[in-house]
């Protein structure tokens, strides 16, 4: 029988969770994780990455159909999903496998089952709604993370109708697809749909497709996804979605226009919510506002003794922002001297459509909102050497700047592996370069990430190659 | 590449000096250690020494050159095998001048390129180069360029990002403290910062405006007059000392000490040796040294966190200069003896007439004292020599009628002022400390153990 009595219990096994207890026993705490499901969370299960090694035979699919300008021919191109869906398991698998792993390497003790706050300090764990064991701990994180948003008359019933899990594990790929919100996760399957050979729509309640992305880049999104055959109706809403056989109609309206569109898959993706139920906050002083657990810079709830990262404390509902909010609260339990808290403008977002898109930092209407008065700089991929050698020659950078200090205060992408190349723009951001160092900064030749630097020289007069 | 050297910062609170002299022309060799030049600084003259060995290039800044700011480049060091060709390759100095210039250096600040990027902060890292004082200050580039901008001095600034870097935020923080009326109670941030920017509008004591020479003639009617620069002491005695009565809420406290039997004994004890020469300040250096030690309430310093106790009793001994005065400091006062104290005050004060005292030998002390007996004054009030607690302000010894026991006498009389800083001493540990110091001055063999 493991022990019950820990410095410190994680509640849930995500990428915020997981990173905070292997941290936690780092530091010489006595840690324990309760897990439910399974270890790596949505994140590593159904999220992040088997959508990443679906999308990775989507781009293969894309490249086989454009083998010709590379040089080659091939007939009877055929594939099969359910490899495709098995490969993409197989890969969340192994991760998964690696976290249990490492936590065991780490000394972290994993509980199986669903953790519920019990009372000070304690937190009681349950299996099929059996009590398994009540730990103690003066410390508890909560990193629960999110599950997606359904809206009235838009449930979904896991045949006709999907969230992301039902869209991950497809048996076949539909012929026709409605994705309903073009946020990241809407547009990823949008593009793995529409180059597995599926006919696409998108419906978008807001003006333009990826909305916290910059204008430039959702209207640059927008017509290479057009091009590519999605269709994509922005300012719209699906009021109904009516079942018929195998077909689902639904009735969108765009202003005072209704129009129906029938479709063999409906993939919802209309935002998340927090899972704040069921985990014992009732009795607390834990204070939920929108789903959402409030906490403060260092991820202390209005409860002594608990904290929240992740999903669970609200937006960007990023993988990274949880681990590293994981390590925040953790460091700073342990009185590590040296920790600072997170800051939003430096977390960086990548959206894995074909093409790709990556950001950080403050768009130029944010900065504009935010009273900057910015420059900016654009660069195309179709001045980058590297990227006309690849096929890839779709895409662009854009950089903001305060003109007055030369802070850099977003940068976005769009184009091949530029999910890749934001980490450049990150570190620039978080050791607080301003454009000198940036345009100081030797890029290698040729290399797509070029496009970055002459995106910097662009917003002062001074771009090379366009 | 040539090396910059740059104009040393010789004290925390320093951003500009003056340049006195260059003891190298352009052309001669130097060598590690050699002297390169002199600068005049708020209190004495200090001499910059070169760090690496090479011939001077160029010398940027000519001697005589007033308000030279700290860091700003003051000439350029050719290393081995480099001839002066190699000068064409550094920018104007003007330009490179603006790392670490305040707000008046916007106008010279045109880049080499005609496009508006500002002038790049970092190829002049604030590091000084030229004396020894090589503290290497670890700020982002957005915040060295942010401080420039808002002509803050990054060595009075704390930073709060990881270890200790100077960051974005750290620069709002000053800029929002300086924008603050002096008298408001500040963070902690703006306390470290407050100090270091004299220049700021916001925090000069004197308002530029009611002081300015313009209002003080009209004020004063225009009369005939002659106009004396002022240099960078008398700066800073202004500055300090409005500052002092403007932030310090001063009281006095007045005590007649008899020196009679003072007198006697340091007539004895210099009619011994010709080593040492006691003056009668000496002894009330040693009397205030050994007072604070019986009191040491007294030794003490207001901080918006605590009132800082001395440990130590180091004493500053106001020295008139021809231009201004200087303090420079007995350390451990309490721990020398009289004839140490003697030769020691005056070595001090010969070398702070020269201008030659050493910045460790007037930055300081947890006291202070000023003597204005030789010319005759009967007493005085000092005004207090922040961060110290107290001054005392010591009168002329002169004989005056007093009554003992009923009976009409004539004693050696000296009259000694306390100035006290309230929020530090209050009236009753002032008057316990001049009560320790006239015993000990009145009995003064106590003071020979």
């Amino acid at each position: 029988m493991p022990e019950t009595s820990y410095d410190l219990i994680v509640l849930g096994g995500g990428p915020g969770g997981y990173v905070a207890a292997i941290r936690a026993a780092q530091l010489g705490l006595k840690t324990a994780l309760v897990e439910r499901e399974h270890l790596g969370g949505i994140c590593l299960n159904w999220g992040c990455i088997p959508t990443k090694a679906l999308l990775r035979s989507a781009e293969i699919s894309h490249i086989l159909h454009h083998l010709d300008q590379f040089g080659f021919s091939a007939t009877d191109i055929r594939y099969d999903a359910g490899k495709v869906v098995a490969r993409s398991r197989a890969v969340a698998k192994q991760l998964s496998n690696g976290v249990a792993y490492l936590l065991r390497k780490n000394k972290v003790q994993v509980f199986d089952g669903h953790g519920r706050l019990a009372g000070k300090n304690r937190l009681a764990v349950a299996k099929n709604s059996k009590p398994v064991t009540e730990l103690a701990a003066p410390h508890i994180i909560l990193a629960t993370g999110a599950r997606a948003r359904s809206l009235p008359g838009l449930e979904p019933d896991g045949q006709q109708v999907w969230t992301y899990k039902e869209a991950m594990v497809p048996s076949a790929i539909p012929k026709s697809l409605l994705v309903v919100g073009s946020g990241a996760i809407g547009i990823e399957f949008a593009s793995f749909y529409r180059d597995m050979g599926a006919e696409v729509t998108v419906v978008e309640v807001l003006d333009r497709v990826l909305p916290v992305e910059d204008e430039e880049i959702s209207a640059f999104a927008r017509k290479s996804f057009e091009k590519q055959g999605i269709k994509i109706h922005t300012g719209a809403t699906v009021k109904a979605l009516e079942r018929t056989g195998d077909q689902v109609t639904a009735h969108i309206e765009a202003g005072d226009k209704a129009s129906e569109i029938a479709v063999e898959k409906v993939i919802l993706a209309v935002g998340i919510v927090g899972n704040v139920e069921e985990i014992g906050l009732e009795n607390t002083a834990v204070k939920v506002e929108r789903t959402h657990v409030v906490v403060d810079e260092w991820l202390r709830t209005g409860e002594p003794g608990i904290y929240a990262i992740g999903d669970l404390v609200g937006p960007p509902w990023l993988a990274h922002k949880a681990s590293h909010e994981g390590i925040i609260c953790v460091e700073h339990i342990a009185g590590v001297n040296d920790v600072h808290p997170l800051d939003i403008h430096n977390i960086p977002a990548c959206t894995y459509c074909r093409p790709q898109v990556a950001s950080v930092g403050l768009t130029e209407r944010g900065a504009r909102d935010a009273g900057y008065d910015v420059r900016v700089g654009h660069f195309p991929f179709i001045g980058n050497g590297k990227a006309i050698a690849l096929g890839e020659p779709e895409g662009m950078v854009k950089t903001v700047f305060d003109s007055k200090t030369g802070e850099l205060l977003g940068a976005h992408m769009i184009g091949a592996e530029v999910t890749e190349l934001i980490q450049g723009y990150t570190i620039a951001k978080t050791l607080e370069t301003t454009e000198a160092d940036l345009i100081r900064t030797i890029f290698p030749h040729p290399t797509i990430s070029e496009t970055m630097h002459e995106a910097v020289l662009d917003a002062y007069g001074r771009a090379i190659h366009f | 590449m040539p090396i910059e050297v740059l104009m040393p910062a010789l004290s925390p609170t320093m951003t500009e000096g003056n340049l006195a002299k260059w003891l190298k022309r352009e052309g001669d060799e130097v060598h590690s250690g050699d002297v390169l030049a002199e600068i005049e600084t708020d209190k004495a003259t200090m001499e910059v020494e070169a760090v690496d060995d090479g011939r001077v290039g160029k010398i940027l800044v000519p001697e005589g050159t007033q308000g030279v700011k700290v860091n700003q480049p003051i000439a350029l060091l050719l290393g081995e095998g480099e001839d002066s060709s190699a000068l064409a390759n550094v920018a104007s100095p003007a330009p490179s001048a603006a790392a670490t210039a305040v707000a008046t250096a916007t106008a010279t600040s045109a880049p080499l390129s005609s496009t508006a990027s500002p002038p790049d902060p970092s190829a002049a890292a604030p590091r000084t180069r030229g004396n020894g004082h090589d503290r290497r200050i670890f700020t982002s580039p957005l915040a060295r360029r942010m401080a420039q901008q808002a002509g803050l001095d990054l060595a009075a600034i704390t930073g709060s990002g990881p270890q200790g870097r100077i960051v974005k935020s750290d620069i709002e923080a000053a800029i929002l403290a300086a924008r603050q009326p002096a008298a408001a109670p500040s963070p902690p941030r703006a306390a470290a910062v407050a100090p270091s920017i004299p220049a700021a509008p916001a925090l000069t004591p004197t308002s530029p405006t009611l002081s300015s020479k313009e209002h003080v003639l009209a004020l004063a009617g225009n009369p005939p007059y002659i106009e004396r620069p002022l240099n960078a002491m008398r700066r800073v005695i202004a500055r300090r000392l409005t500052e002092a009565k403007q932030t310090v809420p001063h009281f006095y406290l007045t005590i007649d000490c008899e020196i009679d039997e003072l007198l006697k004994i340091r007539a004895e004890l210099n009619s011994r040796s010709e080593a040492y020469r006691i003056s009668v300040n000496d002894f009330v250096i040693r009397a205030t040294a050994l007072a604070l030690r019986q009191v040491p309430a007294a030794n003490a310093s207001w901080s918006d966190e605590a009132i800082l106790q001395w440990d130590t009793v180091d004493i500053a001994v106001a020295v008139a200069l021809d231009d201004g005065l200087i303090t420079p400091i007995v350390k451990q006062a309490d721990r020398k003896g009289l004839a140490m104290i003697a030769n020691e005050t005056k070595d001090l004060a010969a070398r702070a007439r020269a201008g030659k005292l050493k910045l460790e030998e007037f930055q300081g002390g947890t006291f202070s004292i000023s003597n204005l007996g030789m010319f005759g004054v009967r007493e005085f009030a000092a005004v207090i020599n922040p961060p110290h607690g107290g001054i005392l302000a010591v009168g002329a010894g002169e004989q005056r009628p007093v009554v003992k026991n009923g009976v009409l006498a004539v004693a050696t009389v000296m009259s000694c002022t306390l100035s006290c800083d309230h929020r530090v001493v209050d009236g009753a540990v002032g008057a316990q400390f001049l009560a320790a110091f006239k015993k000990l001055v009145e009995d003064p063999l106590t003071m020979l153990l």
